[in-house]
């Protein structure tokens, strides 16, 4: 049977509605700083219009920086599956992992990046491209007036030199470039910026939701609401270490009876990430309390209520970009153990806003210690929820790129 | 003398925020003596941003070390008591920032030659140097009254509480806020801006601070 997504939600939540979330003085500080920008434009452009972070984010993003008054455009450039293969491509390089496609592909890419140079407009007073893709759109600059911005959501910290020698140039062409963590930045003639990527505390993922979805979730998949839960989400992926999370589980369960939850996606329309979901179904053997959930992309109240559920949430990745899914949990004040990679670690302070480790018999420690302590668990969850507050709301985001569209204006 | 609740300022307060734009710099420290030698070599705004704005940053937490030399020093060198001393190097004490940077190097340093084998081991994670840049916003409300002020308190946020509260410090070069500052050039409330100063900002959140600044008003108007 083919699943279908749900309607969107009919309710689009306008600035007034994250003063329950914020204070009403920090959105009347966005007001302040956005007032000195009327009349400025701001141009997006990224590869995809849904999927992924960086669409979420825009989603979101566009329409409250329109409700501040700022001309803001969200343009998605276009290809063929051949430019996909090789984005996809050179996104694997960009982490570290060798390039096995012809040399013509960079060609290709190029000839791709002039079509959508062709068919987009520009002009805007700030024009932001966000990730490689469409990186080569800077060519489009000597043509209008500006400020450029290239970001750059991923890990650069040790790239392929073939594919970063490619893109280099282009980015050095920009007046900034951004990234997600200072450890992912790369030395380079132009100002970096750190900028976090944000979730929003109104989304379907992370609003407040009332227990009877958490407990009907929980029938759902058959979860014992009455014992702890341990949670990881996660596509199937290597890189998230899912068996790792097993094995870290299996040695808890010698100590506390509690249950596993990988909850994620990725396996119907990944075959990598089909063969992961077999190889951690192996894992998981016979045992009853752990729940591996493949759960279609529109499941975000699940998730919503899976995490809302758990009793500590597991982020063991071996990389990871900023690792949203961590923002998620510490949101909702739930104890986080997580691998001390990417971004996490800007997250994840530790002992102080989550606990981090480096291993499987750490995590699992952590994950012991949290289980019976329940009044640091919750200290840790409440401290944890305060630095998303600070930090890494979408409201924080939209102020930082306002205050980087004022500094390009006085810079100059 | 004019009663607290009718006194009028000649210049009124006017409530700002600031917003900091992070810039990520080109220099890093795998060691503690690459620390000492970035906090010779940064600039002024990235000893800010690791002292001052830190402690605005990480306000929430009201345990462990307020400014990320001392954090990275205990987490990523496991140096405990060179953190210590880094961290009990109080940003209220200085009103210029070459006089802090000069205290933590002094404070490496000494910790490097006491100690030679541990200066060139690797920490477990990278320091990067940052630095922010500023960009102020008036508000655009202001107050000549002590009632104004605190009703202009209630509504601040956290970037304005760090602007007025926190940063001011170095722009005054004074060892006070632009809050006590106010209180005591415009009302002639030298008590009462005595007492906001001494709020411990290291061992409170900035909303607690707010609270405490607005009980200590409240009290004043009541008098």
């Amino acid at each position: 049977m083919t699943q279908a997504p749900p309607a969107p939600p009919t309710h689009i939540a306008s600035l007034d509605d994250y003063t329950n979330v914020v204070s009403s003085g920090e959105i009347a500080e966005l007001r302040a700083l956005a007032a000195r920008l009327h009349g400025r434009s701001v141009q997006m452009v990224n590869s995809t219009a849904v999927g992924g972070g960086v669409a979420e984010i825009l989603t979101r993003m566009v329409p409250l920086m329109q409700e501040l008054e700022i001309t803001v455009r969200w343009d998605v450039i276009t290809g063929g599956e051949d430019f996909f293969a090789i984005t996809k491509a050179f996104h694997n390089a960009l982490h570290g992992e060798s390039f096995k496609l012809p040399d013509e592909s960079f060609q290709t890419f190029l000839d791709y990046n002039a079509q959508n140079r062709a068919r987009l407009r520009f002009g805007a007073d700030f024009t932001m491209i966000h990730d490689p893709q469409p990186v080569a759109l800077i060519d489009a600059r000597t043509a209008h007036e500006g400020h450029w911005i290239w970001r750059c959501h991923i890990d650069l910290s040790q790239p392929n030199r073939k594919v970063w020698g490619f893109l280099e140039p282009f980015v050095h062409r920009y007046d900034g470039a951004i990234f997600s963590s200072p450890s992912f930045s790369r030395r380079l003639p132009i100002p970096q910026y750190l900028f976090y990527p944000s979730i929003d505390p109104l989304s379907e993922k992370n609003r407040e939701i009332e227990p009877e979805i958490i407990a009907q979730t929980l029938e759902q998949f058959g979860i014992d609401a009455s014992r702890p839960i341990v949670t990881q989400v996660s596509r199937f992926d290597r890189l998230k270490d899912p068996i790792g999370v097993v094995r870290a589980y299996q040695i808890v369960k010698r100590y506390a009876d509690c249950q596993l939850v990988l909850a994620g996606g990725g396996a119907t329309d990944d075959p990598e990430g089909g063969a992961v979901l077999a190889e951690v179904r192996e894992a998981a053997g016979k045992d009853a309390d752990i729940h591996i959930l493949d759960l279609p992309p529109w499941s975000a109240v699940e998730i919503n209520a899976l995490q809302r559920a758990s009793t500590i949430i597991v982020q063991k990745s071996l990389r990871e970009g900023f690792g949203l899914t961590v923002t998620e949990g510490l949101w909702k004040k739930k104890p986080v153990v997580a691998s001390a990679v990417g971004g996490i670690p800007s997250q994840v302070i530790h002992k102080h806003t989550g606990m981090l480790a480096h291993s499987i018999e750490g995590t699992a420690f952590q994950i012991r210690l949290l289980l019976g302590n329940p009044a640091i668990a919750q200290r840790l969850g409440e401290r944890g929820h305060e630095h998303v507050r600070e930090h890494f709301l979408i409201t924080s985001d939209i102020r930082r790129h306002l205050t980087l569209f004022l500094h390009f204006l006085r810079e100059n | 003398m004019k009663s607290t609740e009718t006194a009028r300022a000649t210049e009124a307060f006017e409530f700002a925020t600031a917003s900091y734009l992070v810039l990520i710099g080109n220099q890093s420290a795998t060691n503690l003596l690459e620390l000492e030698q970035g906090l010779a070599d940064c600039s002024d705004a990235s000893i800010f941003y690791h002292t001052f704005q830190s402690l605005g940053r990480h306000h929430f937490l009201t345990e462990g070390f307020s400014n990320d030399f001392a954090q990275w020093v205990l987490g990523s060198c496991n140096r405990p008591a060179l953190a210590e001393r880094m961290a009990s190097l109080d940003i209220r004490d200085y009103v210029s920032l070459a006089e802090l940077r000069s205290d933590l190097r002094r404070v490496v340093a000494e910790y490097c030659r006491a100690n030679a084998a541990i200066g060139s081991q690797s920490a477990f994670e990278t320091f990067y140097f940052c630095e922010s840049a500023e960009e102020r916003v008036p508000l655009g409300h202001v107050a000549w009254t002590l009632e104004e002020f605190r009703d202009g308190l209630k509504d601040l946020s956290h970037g304005s509480l760090q602007f007025h509260f926190i940063a001011s410090r170095l722009r005054l070069h004074l060892r006070t806020n632009d809050f006590s500052q106010w209180l005591s050039r415009e009302l002639g409330l030298a008590a009462l801006a005595r007492q906001i100063d001494q709020i411990d900002i290291y061992t409170t959140t900035l909303d607690s601070a707010r609270n405490a600044i607005i009980r200590l008003v409240e009290k004043e108007l009541a008098r």
